[in-house]
Formats: structure tokens, sequence, C-alpha cells
């Protein structure tokens, strides 16, 4: 185990200062003057040559990423063109709404996607495992901003249950959460039905109803600790299709989270954020699987052998 | 007559071609499904001017948003566009978007993945860390940084969407090739003098082929809902491109006055992306039935 860590652990640094250079280097690969597109097209030209110098526009490429990191692990990834405001605390204000939106999406793919691939692994072959089969494939080709727009449609605007945008109350959450969770509860029904009927096939299972355990204790004492591998690897290693799934839904429900941030960024050319957000971003992604390897790991010893 | 018996007797009966072929497709109903779908989407897409009622771009401004009916069997848009023939030809420009995509990524990760399996050491070493650094980026947000930098367009998005998509069949061509390089055949080939470069796209990759028509059939999905995605934003096909996702986009802004301007596009991305995944599990079944 600590030899599996340790390879990670050296993998990790690596991953993150590859991710940071393609960042810095794609931003540099804008057509025209950095200095002037990092600072605005409005800003005047002592606001560009500041950029420029902060930027070390003057010195070779590497110098220029050295600066870079430095900066960004300081928390200083410039000031939004848009707001005029620090792009560090325009995230940090901005991430927690990401956060609660990815908790509550996870929350609702665990309660229901664990269930039914349960349910679906028990009745194998039978018409609960095609209904939940069936769903679950329909579940992960649904584009979940379509179906983000056609229940505001049914329950916003027609029904007026639940609120049409923005974030506030615990309503605000329902839709913006059936959006996004969708994905992740397809998965983990799907894992936890294949995984399901792998333990259910065990020797040690007809033993237990051999001993005469009735299929009720089976499946809660066996089959719930085998649910667990499904749900950290979907949680764990899902949470980069969550962030980017979050940029859409965000953008579909007004939703103040970073994945509406970068959208916008993107759409007022706002480069220092889209920098800022990017990297923060898939770090965030990056060190959650990593997390999610070891979970994985220490629940089941087999992967950490191969 | 026993069970026994009648399995006896059917066995001796010839079989005709057509009930083998019958049985054969049975057995595999997600393959005929997954391709009964997508055959569908190709088929609107080759006969889109046939099929379609009106041109795509067509505006009637005294028949605006109306509901689907013998004439607009999806109804119509804000500027009177018929939808019905906008869903239509958008199946030529999500079909377009799955070629370029799929085969720009496959064209360059592929042969990235066989040098690194094949070659192994420091090939290995830099071509996995740089698909490592990709596969990190989540799809969209990779995507999103790239359309930053090249600009919003129809071309510039597939291209995105195929460099996120490179790292999967990297890994997977690297992974094949890893095993393929320890059989017999491919030591005799070298044992033979054939080169590297032969052995690798001669031997290694004829051999992958499975795997990889398998895992394009899955990306193809993939890249439908990305290419949604991206058009949905305003950061793919812009005005008045009849894409699925640009097309939902505008009928976001017709919620509760005409609901008809999402819900066929979005229909479509779903039928094609279902079709995709549905075949591309049956093709994995028949290809590599060990998974």
């Amino acid at each position: 185990m600590k030899t599996y860590i340790a390879r990670k652990l050296l993998a990790l640094p690596l991953i993150v200062l590859g991710v940071s250079l393609l960042v810095f280097l794609a931003i540099r690969m804008l057509p025209g003057d950095p200095a002037r597109m990092m600072a605005g097209p409005e800003a005047p030209e002592a606001a560009v040559e500041a950029m420029r110098v902060r930027l070390g526009l003057g010195q070779p490429l590497f110098m220029q990423y050295f600066g870079f990191v430095v900066h960004a692990i300081q928390g200083d990834f410039g000031i939004s063109i848009r707001s005029n405001l620090p792009v560090a605390s325009e995230i940090a204000n901005r991430f927690p709404y990401t956060f609660a939106l990815a908790l509550t999406s996870y929350a609702m793919a665990i309660l229901i996607g664990v269930p039914a691939g349960m349910a679906a692994a028990v009745f194998r072959n039978r018409w609960p495992d095609q209904i939940v089969m069936l769903l679950a494939i329909a579940g992960a080709s649904v584009a979940n901003f379509w179906l983000a727009l056609m229940a505001m449609n049914y329950f916003a605007v027609e029904l007026h249950w639940l609120p049409l945008l923005g974030a506030g109350s615990w309503k605000h959450y329902i839709l913006p959460t059936i959006a996004l969770g969708t994905l992740p509860t397809a998965l983990i029904a799907r894992m936890t039905r294949s995984s399901m009927i792998e333990v259910l096939s065990q020797d040690f299972i007809r033993t237990a109803r051999a001993k005469g355990l009735g299929s009720f204790a089976i499946y809660r004492k066996h089959a719930l600790r085998n649910a667990l591998i499904p749900i950290v690897t979907i949680v764990g290693l899902n949470f980069g299709s969550i962030m980017g799934g979050a940029v859409v839904t965000e953008s579909v429900f007004n939703w103040p989270g970073i994945g509406r941030l970068l959208v916008d960024s993107v759409r007022y050319r706002d480069y220092p954020m889209i920098e800022g957000v990017t990297l923060l971003a898939v770090v965030s992604v990056v060190v959650v699987n990593f997390l999610a390897e070891m979970a994985i790991a220490a629940i089941n010893p087999r992967i950490r052998l191969t | 007559m026993t069970a026994a018996e009648e399995t006896l007797s059917e066995m001796d009966a010839p079989r005709s071609r057509t009930s083998i072929v019958m049985r054969w497709l049975l057995r595999r109903a997600n393959l005929v499904l997954g391709a009964v779908l997508v055959g569908l989407i190709v088929i609107v897409a080759i006969f889109a001017p046939m099929i379609a009622t009106a041109q795509p771009d067509a505006q009637d401004l005294m028949n605006t948003l109306s509901a689907p009916s013998a004439i607009h069997w999806f109804g119509t848009d804000n500027f009177g566009r018929d939808i019905f023939s906008r869903v239509v030809y958008g199946a030529r420009i999500s079909l377009l978007e799955v070629v370029i995509s799929v085969g720009i990524s496959c064209l360059v990760g592929v042969p990235l993945g066989l040098i690194a399996g094949t070659l192994g050491k420091r090939a290995d070493q830099i071509i996995m860390w740089i698909m490592d650094i990709l596969f990190a980026f989540p799809g969209i947000i990779l995507a999103i940084l790239l359309v930053s930098v090249l600009g919003a367009s129809l071309f510039n998005m597939m291209l995105a969407i195929a460099i996120f998509s490179i790292p999967v069949y990297a890994r997977l061509s690297r992974n094949v090739s890893l095993g393929l390089k320890e059989m017999e055949y491919v030591e005799a080939a070298t044992a033979l003098g054939a080169s590297i470069w032969r052995v690798m796209f001669d031997h290694i990759l004829r051999n992958s082929l499975g795997p990889i028509i398998v895992q394009s059939t899955l990306t193809a999905g993939t890249v439908v809902l990305a290419a949604a995605s991206l058009s949905f934003l305003g950061l793919g096909a812009q005005p008045p491109t009849p894409e699925w996702g640009a097309m939902m986009s505008d009928g976001r802004n017709f919620l509760g006055v005409n609901v008809y301007l999402s819900l066929f596009p979005g229909l479509a991305v779903t039928v094609m992306v279902l079709g995709f995944n549905i075949l591309g599990d049956g093709l994995r079944d028949l290809l590599d039935p060990r998974s």
C-alpha cells in the first residue's frame, strides 16, 4: 500500500505542473499582445505596461512560467477584466455554490443509484432489472442541459412549484440537482448492479445461505459493503464530469457557481478569470481523483497490487 | 415428446439461413437496436433534402412559434423556421462533428499509444505524461479553454473536442499494444527482421482494431453530447446553423411559450447518443466477449 501511495503521490505534482503549463501556454498563444489581452481592451496604456511587467513578457518563456506558478501558489491570479476584483476572491465567493450543488447531486446519485443497482442485481434478467438498466442507459445518454430545460418548463414555468433561476432557498437546489445528478445516478446504478452480481455468485454467499441466513440479511450485510466500491469510484473518479456538467447546468439555471463564471468569462474575454477558474477546477479534480484512488485501494486490496 | 427429444429434433432439422441470421440477431438485441438508431440518423442526414419539408433557414414571419401541425410537424421557431426541417438538417452537422472529432482524435491518439506501448521506456513516459495531463481536464473545461483561445466556431469546437478525446485512444492503444507485443506472432515477426514500425502498424495495429472500433462508437456519443453542450453555451456552431445544441439555446428564451423549440432537438440528441452507446455496448460484446 505504501509503495502504491508513494507512486501516486509522486505522479501528482507532475500532473499539476503539466496542467498549469498547458493553461499558461494556452492563454499566451492568443494572437496579439498578451499584456493587452490580460489587462482588457479598455485598459489604459499604463495598466497594460503594468501587466507586461507582472507577466514578465520581456523575460524568457520559462521565467514567465515560473512567475505564473509563484503567483498561483500565492493565490494571485490577477484582476478580473470584467469585475475589476481579484480573481481569487471572486472564485472563493463562487466555489461554495458549485461545491454545494456537487454534494446534492452526489447525494441523489447514491440514494437512488445504489438501491436501484441492488434491486437490478437481485432481480437479474427480470423486469425490475430491465427497467433499471433501461433508465440507466437513458440517463447516461441524455443531455443534462436539455433535461434541465424540460424540468424548468414543466415544474417552474407551467406548475410554478419550483423557482426558475438563481440560488437561495432549498427549492432552488431541486432542478439543478436533478440535471447534474442524473449521469452519476445512472453510472452508480450500473456499477452497483455489476459488482453485486459478482458478489452474489461468490462461494461465501452460498455458505451464508447454507447457514440459513435470510436473503435480506445477506444483501444488507455483504452487498452494502461491496456497494462502497462503485460509490467511491463514481464519486471520486467522475468528479471531473460533475465539474464539466456544472459548467452547463449552472449556465442554464443562472446558478452563481464557478461553472457559470467560466462561461461568462469566455463571453467577456476575461482571460485572467479563465486562467484562474480553469486551473483551480482542474487541480481540484486531480486532487479528488487522487483521494478517490487512495480510498478505492484501501477498500479493494486487489487494485493496489496491479 | 420429452424436452430432450424436442431438442434433438430441433438439432436434426436443417436450419434455413434466415432462421440462423434471426437467431444471431435476437441474441444481440442491443447491437441491432443501436445499429437501427444510428442507421436512422445516418439515413436522415444523407437524405435530408428529401425528408425535410422546408429549407432549414426559410423564414415565415407570419407564422412564428407555432405548435406542431400537419404542415409544420414539430412547429416553428421565433423566426417562423420549420423545426422539423432544422432537426433533420441538424443530423448532418452532428454526424460531421462525430466524423471530424472522432477521426482526428483516433488518427492522433492511436499512433501515440502504439508508439508508447511498443517502444516503451522514455517515449512511453513522455507520451503518457502528456496524455495524463490532457486526461486530468474535464472534457468540457478543456474545450472551453481551447475555444476561448481559438475563437467560437463549429470547426474550432470540433478540434477542441478531438483534442480532449485523444488521451482515450492513446491509453487504449497503448494498453492493447503492451499485451500484443508479447504475443508469439509479434516476436516471430521481429525475429524475422521486421522493423519496429512494421511490427507496430502491420501487426499490432491490425489486431487492435476491435477495441478501437468499440471505443470510437462510445466516443461518438460523448462527442455529440459535448458538441451540443458547447453550441448551447454559444461556443460552437453559430446562428443560423441548425445545430441541435444551438437550437436548444434559442429555445430556452421561449420556455412557457413554445417548448417544442428545445424539446425536439434535445430528443434528437438523446436518440443519437443512446444509439451510439447501445451500439458500442453491443459491439463490445461481439468483438471483445471477455469484457
